[in-house]
């Protein structure tokens, strides 16, 4: 009864173990990169991201249809463009990244969605604006799993001047060259990485599999470390149970994954260990010292 | 050599000076207090000698040393105290000359590590997070950092900004230690009791060198008048400096 539950669907149906396949890769490299948008104060750069890279599949889907390799392919290029393009602009006039993002966002989510409407039907915009990871074939779950690999290498390059330049960005900049390409390099991986969940979540979504997971470990470790093992549990927890209930009731994938990390996240926010409503209404007798 | 050479250097903002036509040369070894009222263009200069901030004219030379040789502690940083990363850790990073982007921290270093945290005498705070330090506890950090990035030249902007005495005087003598060791020391002080009793050479900045040498001789009540005054006007709509004019002229 609990197996055909929980395992049947996944023994039994190709296209659902596909999906689960593509849910632990976007985990493993989305969760990480989504702990350090946190960190920086960048989640909300994260979601114009996502919105900047519209225009790029859109483009793809003129040319090919509904094909998620060319689709792909234009996201980066788009995402690409537009984070270069903010950050080039936020550090040669001193405006803040997000602001100098939030016009580039903006003006490309309209052209995206202009494109695919001029083309498409109704059922293709919702296919690009909320995904759909039940769709997976093989080619699209390989590049999933390719981007979430390069993910993975250049973070370990990066990780020690990204994090100090997270905690201190003075002190790098008088020691060493390395914070600017590091911050590029991270942006890079940010669209990476949405592209990456477009393919399972769509445009819109695809950021609530970085952001939500690490909002729930911020509850449960001071630690970066602890922090960033958290979120991918998390992220690859909610994506498991998300399937499972998009498929015994019929609500969306896409969706059903978001909502789950959605329930955990709140769950944390109260009763989480490092700030949680709970501990801080009872946070029990002070200590002797 | 001189450790840092000043060709006629002059620092600012969006064209418009804080410090004018600086020139003269630090020694090697040297413990140089730079002192001035608010606005003087203290960390100015600083920011100038670390490479921070781009002359608008002239120059700052480093005798050879690269960036990588300069610690610098500035007067007011941009540290995002509720990252979490452990005091450890954090001071780590002043190891990041050697250790590069992949070199591990293996033993040898992080005995380096727990010996510079206690020599700021923040013995079993190893594993706090920052952002639960008190504004004296981080400054000790910061200096346990500098400490661990071992440079020939030591920056300090204002660095017993709201610190208690007891602080001060531990902190004051790594300092002290730092000279000793032959490094090449620079610090922004609001203190002129402490200028006297420690710093040798005394550099008295009001946007522009008053005087500059020996501390007795130049730590005088005309000087610091002088410096007072120099720095009440502050002119938005100032005309290109004249200085520079000539000199383009006679090129
Ligand atoms: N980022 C900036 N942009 C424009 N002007 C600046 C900037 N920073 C400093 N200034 C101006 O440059 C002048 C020198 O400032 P500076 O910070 O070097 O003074 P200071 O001697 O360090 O003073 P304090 O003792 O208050 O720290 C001041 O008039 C200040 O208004
Ligand atoms: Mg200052």
């Amino acid at each position: 009864m609990i197996y055909d539950a929980l395992i049947g669907p996944f023994t039994e149906f190709e296209f659902m173990r596909r999906a689960l396949a593509a849910v632990i890769a976007l985990s493993l490299a989305g969760a990480p990169i989504g702990v350090f948008l946190m960190l920086r104060r960048m989640s909300l750069v994260g979601d114009a991201m996502a919105h900047a890279i519209l225009p790029g599949a859109a483009v793809g889907f003129l040319l090919s249809g509904l094909n998620l390799f060319a689709m792909t392919a234009g996201g980066l290029a788009a995402g690409f463009a537009v984070a270069i393009l903010a950050g080039l602009v936020a550090r040669s006039t001193g405006l803040k990244e997000d602001a100098s993002l939030a016009t580039f966002y903006l003006a490309s989510l309209a052209l995206g969605v202009t494109i695919v409407s001029i083309k498409g039907t109704n059922i293709d915009l919702l296919h690009v604006l909320f995904g759909n990871i039940l769709a997976m074939d093989d080619q699209t779950l390989l590049v999933v799993a390719f981007n979430a690999t390069v993910t993975l290498l250049v973070l370990a390059v990066i990780y020690r001047p990204l994090v100090i330049e997270s905690v201190d960005p003075l002190f790098l900049r008088t020691v060493s060259r390395a914070g600017g390409p590091a911050h590029l390099a991270f942006l890079a991986l940010v669209v990476i990485n949405l592209v990456n969940g477009f393919q399972a979540l769509g445009t819109l979504l695809a950021v609530g599999l970085m952001i939500l997971p690490a909002g729930i470990a911020r509850f449960w470790s001071r630690d970066l470390t602890v922090m960033i093992c958290l979120a991918v549990v998390a992220a690859a927890v909610s994506g498991y149970a998300g399937l499972v209930l998009s498929f015994q009731t019929r609500v969306p994938s896409g969706p059903a994954i978001i909502l789950v990390a959605s329930a955990l996240y709140i769950v944390s926010v109260l009763f989480g260990r490092v700030g949680g409503v709970v501990r801080q209404l009872f946070p029990g007798r002070h200590l002797e010292a | 050599m001189a450790a840092l050479h000043f060709r006629n250097v002059t620092l600012g903002y969006d064209r418009h000076p804080a410090v004018h036509h600086l020139k003269g040369e630090v020694a090697p070894g040297a413990l140089l207090a730079v002192i001035g009222p608010n606005g003087a263009g203290k960390s100015t200069l600083l920011r100038g000698i670390v490479g921070i901030l781009k002359p608008l004219d002239g120059s700052i030379h480093l005798g050879g040393l690269d960036s990588r040789d300069i610690a610098y502690l500035p007067q007011s940083t941009e540290i995002d105290r509720s990252f979490p990363i452990s005091v450890l850790d954090f001071v780590a990073t002043g190891l990041w000359r050697g250790t590069g982007l992949f070199g591990g921290i293996g033993k040898v270093a992080r005995e380096k590590i727990l010996r510079a945290i206690a020599s700021v005498g923040l013995n079993g705070f190893e594993n706090r997070p920052i952002g639960t330090l008190s504004g004296g506890q981080m400054q000790r950090v910061l200096f346990a950092r500098v400490l661990l990035q071992d440079a020939r030249l030591i920056v300090l902007d204002e660095p017993f900004n709201a610190i208690d005495s007891k602080t001060t005087a531990d902190l004051l003598a790594l300092v002290k230690h730092w000279h000793v060791e032959g490094r090449t020391v620079l610090a922004a002080l609001h203190d002129m009791e402490m200028v006297r009793t420690h710093f040798s050479e005394t550099l008295v900045l009001a946007r522009g060198p008053v005087a500059w040498g020996p501390t007795a001789e130049v730590l005088t009540p005309e000087n610091l008048m002088v410096a007072m005054r120099m720095c009440e006007a502050f002119d938005d709509s100032a005309a290109a400096c004249s200085a520079d004019d000539a000199r383009s002229r006679a090129a």
